[in-house]
C-alpha cells in the first residue's frame, strides 16, 4: 500500500489530438529511443530479430476502424462478387479510422500507486507523475492488474516495472535548452499532435486547448480521474457549404450548350 | 517517498553533432547525441527548414539501423554458385583491384556493357557524373520504378511538380485534394503541413482506394478504383469548363491556352503552334489579328478558328483542350461507372473546388514585379492546392492523369499562387529543364553528358538508326522516350534477354533487385542465376554495393559494403534532388558522426577510388595524379560542373562570402558542421509566387545560379513537344519510329491529356481477375532501407491482404483465412484481413514488410518470411504479348514508369485455413 499525496501543485500530463493524429509512431518510437539510453532504460526487446519480436514500450498506437452509426451490418450487399462488381455495394458510410495513441494517464487517483507493496510507484507531489523506483520494485505486477489503460510494462529481462515518465528527465532538465525542455514524444510528433502542458492551470495553453476543443478523458467512470487528455476528431466536412452544393446540382446539358462560343466574348487580357 | 537515483538534470550525452537523417527519402535534419562514443539519441533539429525538428519512428530507429546486426563488415567475393550465398572475405585492395580490373576491360571494350543503377541513391549528382565518366548510358537511379510520372509530367508541363519540386501552400490553402498514396514522400514536411491545415479548417479531401494514414484524418475520404484518377479528374475538369469555372485571365497569362494551333491533319505541321517568323509563338487577339502570344497588354481570343497569314487554318490550345474535356468521355455520369465515385459527388467536388478557388480568392499585400516590368500591388491567389505521388503515378495511365492534374490546377489559376501548389526552388527551370541525355562519347571516352535528362525531341532519343533502343533498359527509346529517371524494373530482364544488348557487369547500389524492388521476383531471382549454354552466366558480373545484408547480396559476384549514414559523407545537392521548401532555397551535406567498427567503406569514397583505378579523366588532374584523394569529402568541396558551380551552394568563394555559385570554398564543409549541416537561402518576399512569371524571384534564382535568365516560363496546356513525336510517328520529321511503334507513339504522344484503360485491362480477362491489387508501406518504414529495424518490426513484421468486409462475405472469408491470389503471372497464398477503408473492387496490402527466408540477419521463422508476403510476385514485369509476340515493359508508354498499381487479380479461399501455415508463392512464368 502506497500513499497518494492529497493534492498536487501541478498537473502535468499531455493533450493528444485524435483529429491530427495519422497513426505514424513518431512518437511511440521517439519514446522508445530517448528512455532505452537514459536513467529509466533499457527498455529490453525480446527476440528483436527472431520469430515474436515484442519490447518495452511506455507508449502504444493502436488504429480502429470505426463504422459510423446507423448502418446494420445486415444491410451489407450479399451475392456473388463479380454481380457485385458490376451493381455497386450497399450504400453505408465509408468507416472512419482512428489512430490512438496510448500511454500512462498519470492519473489523480492511480490504483497502480496504492496497491504498490513497497513504495516503488508513487506519484509525485510537486507535479502529479506517476513514477516508479526501480530500486524499490520487486516486479510483483500488482500495479499493471490495477491499471485500466494497460499503461505499465513489465520487463521480464530486469524483473521490474516500467512505464511512462512524462520525460520528468528532460522536462525540468537544466542541462537542456528551455525549448528541448518537452517529452521527446511532443518533440518528436510531425503532425504536431501532441501537447504538454500543466492540466491544473485553467489558464495554461494545453486546458485552454482542452476547452476550446472539448477535450476528453479516458474512461473516467471508472473513477481514476486521469490527467490526460484526448481532443477528439473534428467534425468531418463532406462539403464546403450549400452553395457550392446547390451549384453542382444544376443541370446543365453539354449537348445543348454552345460553350465555345460562350467564350467568344470573353475579354482577356495578358 | 523518496527516489534517490532521480536525476533530473543529466545531460544527454557527452557531445552532439548535426547531420542529415537518411532512413528515408525525406532527408530531415538531425543532432546526433554521442554518449561514450556510442550513439545515445537522435532528436529532429528544430532549426531545419524540412523538419523544424520533428522526428518520424524511420528517424528515431535510425539508431537501430545504425547498430544493426545486419550491416555487412568486409568485401565478399562468390565462391559457390550465384544465388547460394557463398563466399569468402577479402581485403579491400582486392576488391577494388578486381572490380577496376572488370570495370576497365569493359570500358576499353564497350562502356555501354556496364549497367550502373543506384536504387534509392541520393547521390546523383555524383553517380551521374561518374557514370558520364565512364562513358555508359546505361545510368539510372530508381525512378523508373517509383514516381517518374509524376515528375515528368509535371517537368514536362510546368516546370515543376510535386515534392521535391513543389508542395501546397501550407499557409494559405483551404482544400487540398490528396490522391493516391502520398505518405511515400515528403513524409514530415507533408505531415507538419496537415497539422497546420487541419488547424485552420481547411477540408482535406482524400481520393484513395484505401483509407489509411493520411486519408484518415481526411474530412472526407472517395474510395475511388485504382488506375481511373484521370476519369475522375477529367469529369471535374468537364464540371468547370460547363459552369465556366475557369480562371481564364491565369490561363492567357502564364500557360499557352491562347497559343493558335494549325490544323492541317495529315502535314508536317499540323498540331504546332503557329509562329512567327522569327519562332514567336502566335495568338488570335480582339484586335482581329494574329499577335505574338507572348506580348503583354493584347487581348487574346480562347476559342474560334483564324486563318493565318499564309492561310492555314489555326485554332488556340484552348478550343482544344475544351473539345477533348467536354466530350461525352468525361461526363459525370461516364465516369463515375467506372471510377466508383458518384455522379452527384463529381459535380459537388467541382463546385467545392471553384467555390474555393473563386469565392474564397485570397489577397496577400506583397507588392511584385512581373518579368514584363509590370507592378502588381498584391498577390492574388486561388487556396486550392493538390498532392499526388505514387498512386496516381505507379499506372500505365499514369503520365497523362499526372498531366491532367496539372491542367485542372491550371483551369483554377492555382499554380503558384497563394493558398495553391507551389514551386520549390530551384524550380521551375524550364518546361521542360534544358539538360538533354547524353549520346555519344568524346574522344577521352567520357559520354557528351550526363546519361540523365529531357528529351525535347525525337533527335534526342537513343535509338539507333533502325530506330531500336540503346539503352539496356529501353528508357529514351521510341518504347518509353520520356524515361528521364531510366527504368531500373527492366534491366535484369532485358540484360538476360539480350535485348537490346548483352552486358558485362551490373553494378547496383542500395538497389533490392533480388526482392521487393523487382516485378515478377521469382523470376527475377531465377534470371540472376541463369546461365548460356556454355554455362556462363547470361549477366556475366554482378557487383553489389550495400550496407545491410538485403535478399539482393546473395546474387552478387562481389559485394562492397557500405558504412551506415552516420558514418560518412554524402551531399544534399540542388543539383541533385532538392530539400527545399517554396519560400527558400536549401542544401546540406551529412558528415561522419561515428567511425565504422566494420571494415567498410563510403559507397561515394569507393566509386572515386574506382574512378581513380580507372584513370577516367575527371577523377584525374592533368598530370596523372588522383584528381580526389581525399575521397567524397573533398569532391563535394573541389568540383565544378560550371566554373563556380559545385555540388554545394552556400558558403562558396575562397572566403566563404559567396551563395549559389563561387569558387570552392576549403573551409566550406566545416561552415556547413557550424550551421547545422545545412545551407538555407529565403527567396525574397516579392518572388514568393508567381515564380514562373515574377522578376523579383527569378532575379534572385538568376543570381543563385538556378535560371539563365529572367524570362516567363510558359506553362504547357498544350504540349506542341508531345506532338512532334506524334507528327514523327505520323511520318514527319528526320527521326522516325520503326513501323512497328508508330501505332503506339502516335496514341500516347497526345498533345492534350486524356484517360485510358490501364494496359493490363485491356489485354486480361477481367471476369477472371475482376479485383485491383495494390500496396503501400507504412508510414513507419516508407522508403527505409530495412524493415528489418528491430523497434519498427516490433509495430509490424507481417501483412495481411486487406479486403473489404462486403467483398469478403460474397467470397466467404473471414479475419485471418488464407487465400490465393491469382493473376495470369501466378499465385500467392496469404492471410486476409477486412477493411472497412478499402475499395470493394480492391485488395491491398503493406509492401517490402515479406522478406527472403534467412536475409537481413532474421532468424529463419521470423514473421517477415513465413507469412509476409510481396505482391510483386505475382506482378509481371511486361505486358502480354503484342499481335507480333513482342512483350513491352509493363509500364507507361511514354516514361517508362512501373506500372505496379494495374494488377488485377483473382482471391479464392484456400482450403486449408489451418494457422501458422507459411506464405506460398508459386510462379506459373519463369
Amino acid at each position: 500500500m502506497t500513499l497518494l499525496p492529497t493534492t498536487t501543485t501541478k498537473k502535468l500530463g499531455l493533450v493528444i489530438d485524435l483529429d491530427t493524429c495519422v497513426g505514424c509512431h513518431a512518437c511511440a518510437v521517439a519514446c522508445k529511443e530517448w528512455n532505452e539510453g537514459g536513467q529509466f532504460g533499457p527498455l529490453p526487446d525480446e527476440d528483436a530479430y527472431g520469430a515474436e519480436p515484442l519490447g518495452v514500450w511506455f507508449n502504444r498506437i493502436h488504429s480502429f476502424e470505426v463504422q459510423p452509426p446507423g448502418v446494420p451490418a445486415d444491410s451489407r450487399g450479399n451475392g456473388p462478387l463479380q454481380q457485385l462488381l458490376k451493381t455497386g455495394f450497399a450504400e453505408q458510410a465509408p468507416a472512419m479510422t482512428v489512430h490512438f495513441p496510448r500511454s500512462c494517464l498519470h492519473c489523480e487517483k492511480p490504483d497502480c500507486v496504492t496497491v504498490c507493496p513497497t513504495g516503488a510507484s508513487y506519484k509525485r507531489a510537486e507535479d502529479g507523475i506517476v513514477l516508479v523506483d526501480e530500486d524499490k520494485c520487486i516486479g510483483c505486477k500488482l500495479c499493471s492488474w490495477a491499471c485500466p489503460y494497460g499503461a505499465r510494462e513489465y520487463s521480464e529481462q530486469r524483473g521490474v516495472m516500467q512505464k511512462c515518465t512524462l520525460c520528468v528527465d528532460r522536462i525540468y532538465n537544466e542541462s537542456f535548452a528551455e525549448s528541448d525542455r518537452q517529452p521527446a514524444c511532443v518533440m518528436a510528433c510531425p503532425t504536431r499532435a501532441r501537447h504538454f502542458g500543466d492540466l491544473g492551470d485553467a489558464d495554461s495553453a494545453v486546458s485552454r486547448l482542452v476547452a476550446e476543443r472539448e477535450g476528453y478523458a479516458l474512461m473516467p467512470e471508472l473513477g481514476y480521474a486521469p490527467v490526460n487528455r484526448y481532443l477528439p476528431p473534428r467534425p468531418r466536412r463532406n462539403g464546403c457549404g450549400e452553395t457550392a452544393r446547390a451549384n453542382s446540382e444544376e443541370s446543365l446539358d453539354p449537348a445543348q450548350l454552345p460553350p465555345l462560343l460562350r467564350w467568344m466574348d470573353k475579354l482577356l487580357s495578358r | 517517498m523518496t527516489h534517490a537515483s532521480l536525476k533530473l538534470h543529466e545531460p544527454v550525452g557527452d557531445d552532439v553533432k548535426t547531420t542529415t537523417c537518411y532512413m528515408c527519402a525525406c532527408r530531415c535534419g538531425i543532432k546526433v547525441h554521442l554518449k561514450d562514443g556510442k550513439v545515445r539519441y537522435i532528436q529532429g533539429n528544430p532549426e531545419h527548414p524540412v523538419n523544424r525538428g520533428v522526428i518520424c519512428a524511420k528517424g528515431s530507429a535510425g539508431i537501430m539501423q545504425h547498430y544493426s546486426p545486419a550491416r555487412l563488415s568486409k568485401p565478399l567475393l562468390r565462391v559457390g554458385e550465384r544465388g547460394k550465398g557463398e563466399f569468402r572475405e577479402i581485403e579491400w585492395d582486392e576488391a577494388l583491384a578486381l572490380a577496376a580490373q572488370w570495370l576497365g576491360d569493359i570500358r576499353r571494350r564497350n562502356p555501354d556493357e556496364l549497367a550502373f543503377f543506384t536504387g534509392r541513391d541520393q547521390s546523383q549528382a555524383l553517380t551521374g557524373w561518374w557514370a558520364q565518366q565512364f562513358g555508359t548510358i546505361n545510368y539510372a537511379a530508381h525512378g523508373g520504378f517509383c514516381s517518374v510520372n509524376m515528375a515528368a509530367a509535371g517537368m514536362y508541363t510546368l516546370g515543376g511538380s510535386f515534392w521535391e519540386f513543389g508542395e501546397p501552400d501550407w499557409e494559405h490553402t483551404r482544400y487540398l485534394m490528396m490522391f493516391g498514396v502520398a505518405e511515400d514522400h515528403d513524409s514530415n514536411p507533408i505531415k507538419l503541413g496537415l497539422g497546420k491545415l487541419k488547424q485552420r479548417g481547411a477540408k482535406l479531401l482524400a481520393i484513395n482506394p484505401v483509407r489509411t494514414g493520411y486519408a484518415a484524418i481526411a474530412d472526407e475520404w472517395l474510395g475511388i478504383r485504382p488506375g481511373t484518377d484521370g476519369l475522375f479528374v477529367g469529369a471535374l475538369i468537364q464540371q468547370l469548363l460547363l459552369h465556366d469555372w475557369v480562371d481564364f485571365d491565369y490561363l492567357v497569362r502564364y500557360t499557352n491556352a491562347h497559343y493558335l494551333v494549325v490544323r492541317n491533319p495529315g502535314q508536317a505541321d499540323d498540331g504546332l503552334i503557329a509562329r512567327d517568323g522569327e519562332q514567336h509563338p502566335l495568338c488570335w487577339t480582339r484586335a482581329g489579328k494574329a499577335e505574338r502570344a507572348d506580348a503583354v497588354d493584347i487581348a487574346p481570343l480562347v476559342v474560334g478558328e483564324y486563318t493565318l497569314a499564309d492561310g492555314r487554318k489555326a485554332v488556340p490550345a484552348f478550343q482544344l483542350f475544351a473539345e477533348r474535356f467536354l466530350a461525352a468521355d468525361y461526363a459525370a455520369d461516364t465516369a463515375a461507372s467506372q471510377c466508383g465515385i458518384d455522379a452527384a459527388t463529381i459535380r459537388r467536388i467541382a463546385a467545392e473546388i471553384a467555390d474555393v478557388a473563386f469565392k474564397q480568392e485570397i489577397r496577400l499585400p506583397i507588392a511584385w514585379t512581373d518579368v514584363w516590368g509590370r507592378q502588381h500591388a498584391e498577390m492574388i491567389g486561388r487556396p486550392i492546392s493538390l498532392h499526388a505521388m505514387r498512386g496516381i503515378s505507379a499506372h500505365s495511365n499514369g503520365f497523362h492523369t499526372c498531366r491532367m492534374l496539372h491542367t485542372l490546377q491550371m483551369l483554377l489559376g492555382a499554380i503558384d499562387t497563394p493558398g495553391s501548389f507551389r514551386y520549390q526552388p530551384p524550380y521551375p527551370k524550364g518546361v521542360p529543364p534544358a539538360n538533354r541525355p547524353g549520346k555519344s562519347r568524346k574522344a577521352d571516352g567520357t559520354l557528351d553528358a550526363g546519361p540523365l535528362g529531357y528529351v525535347h525531341s525525337p533527335e534526342d532519343l537513343l535509338v539507333d538508326a533502325q530506330g531500336n533502343p540503346r539503352r539496356i533498359d529501353k528508357a529514351f527509346s521510341w518504347q518509353h522516350p520520356l524515361a528521364v529517371h531510366g527504368m531500373l524494373q527492366s534491366v535484369i530482364a532485358n540484360a538476360v534477354a539480350g535485348d537490346p544488348m548483352r552486358i558485362d557487369t551490373l553494378f547496383l547500389f542500395m538497389a533490392n533487385m533480388g526482392w521487393n524492388s523487382a516485378m515478377n521476383t521469382t523470376g527475377t531471382r531465377r534470371m540472376l542465376v541463369e546461365k548460356d549454354a556454355d554455362g556462363e552466366y547470361k549477366i556475366p558480373r554482378i557487383i553489389y554495393v550495400d550496407a545491410y545484408a538485403s535478399e539482393t547480396v546473395e546474387f552478387a559476384d562481389l559485394v562492397l559494403p557500405d558504412t551506415t549514414y552516420l558514418e560518412r559523407y554524402d551531399c544534399i545537392s540542388l543539383l541533385d534532388r532538392p530539400i527545399s521548401d517554396a519560400d527558400s532555397a536549401s542544401d546540406a551535406i551529412r558528415h561522419p558522426i561515428a567511425a565504422p567498427d566494420r571494415d567498410v567503406r563510403a559507397f561515394q569514397d569507393v566509386l572515386l577510388d574506382l574512378g581513380t583505378r580507372l584513370k577516367l579523366p575527371g577523377c584525374l588532374r592533368e598530370d596523372g595524379s588522383p584528381r580526389y584523394p581525399g575521397g567524397f569529402a573533398q569532391y563535394m568541396v573541389e568540383h565544378e560542373r560550371a566554373p563556380g558551380v559545385g555540388l554545394l551552394a552556400g558558403w562558396r568563394g575562397r572566403d566563404g562570402q559567396r551563395e549559389g555559385t563561387g569558387e570552392p570554398n576549403p573551409q566550406q564543409l566545416e561552415r556547413y558542421k557550424e550551421h547545422g549541416a545545412f545551407w538555407h537561402a529565403p527567396v525574397p518576399l516579392a518572388g514568393r509566387y508567381y515564380k514562373m512569371a515574377n522578376r523579383d524571384y527569378l532575379e534572385w534564382a538568376r543570381s543563385l545560379g538556378f535560371v539563365g535568365s529572367v524570362h516567363a516560363q510558359v506553362i504547357e496546356l498544350y504540349s506542341e513537344r508531345l506532338q512532334r513525336f506524334r507528327l514523327a510517328a505520323q511520318g514527319h520529321g528526320a527521326v522516325q519510329p520503326p513501323a512497328q511503334e508508330r501505332e503506339r507513339v502516335a496514341r500516347y504522344f497526345d498533345p492534350l491529356p486524356f484517360w485510358y484503360a490501364p494496359f493490363e485491362w485491356a489485354q486480361i480477362d477481367l471476369d477472371r481477375y475482376p479485383i485491383a491489387a495494390i500496396t503501400q508501406r507504412p508510414m513507419f518504414m516508407y522508403h527505409a532501407w530495412g524493415s528489418q529495424n528491430a523497434w519498427l518490426r516490433q509495430i509490424t513484421a507481417r501483412n495481411f491482404l486487406y479486403i473489404h468486409p462486403q467483398t469478403a462475405q460474397s467470397l466467404q472469408l473471414r479475419d485471418d483465412d488464407w487465400v490465393w491470389v491469382e493473376s495470369p503471372q501466378g499465385r500467392i497464398r496469404v492471410p486476409v484481413r477486412c477493411h472497412n477503408g478499402t475499395e470493394p473492387g480492391t485488395v491491398w496490402s503493406w509492401n517490402a514488410i515479406g522478406k527472403k527466408r534467412g536475409s537481413w540477419k532474421l532468424s529463419a521463422d521470423a514473421p517477415e518470411s513465413q507469412q509476409g508476403f510481396l505482391l510483386n510476385h505475382v506482378i509481371s514485369e511486361l505486358l502480354p504479348p503484342r499481335a507480333d509476340g513482342y512483350r513491352y515493359a509493363n509500364a507507361d508508354p511514354v516514361t517508362g514508369q512501373a506500372a505496379w498499381f494495374d494488377l488485377r487479380v483473382r482471391i479464392e479461399k484456400a482450403e486449408d485455413t489451418l494457422q501458422f501455415q507459411p506464405h506460398r508463392i508459386e510462379v506459373a512464368r519463369p
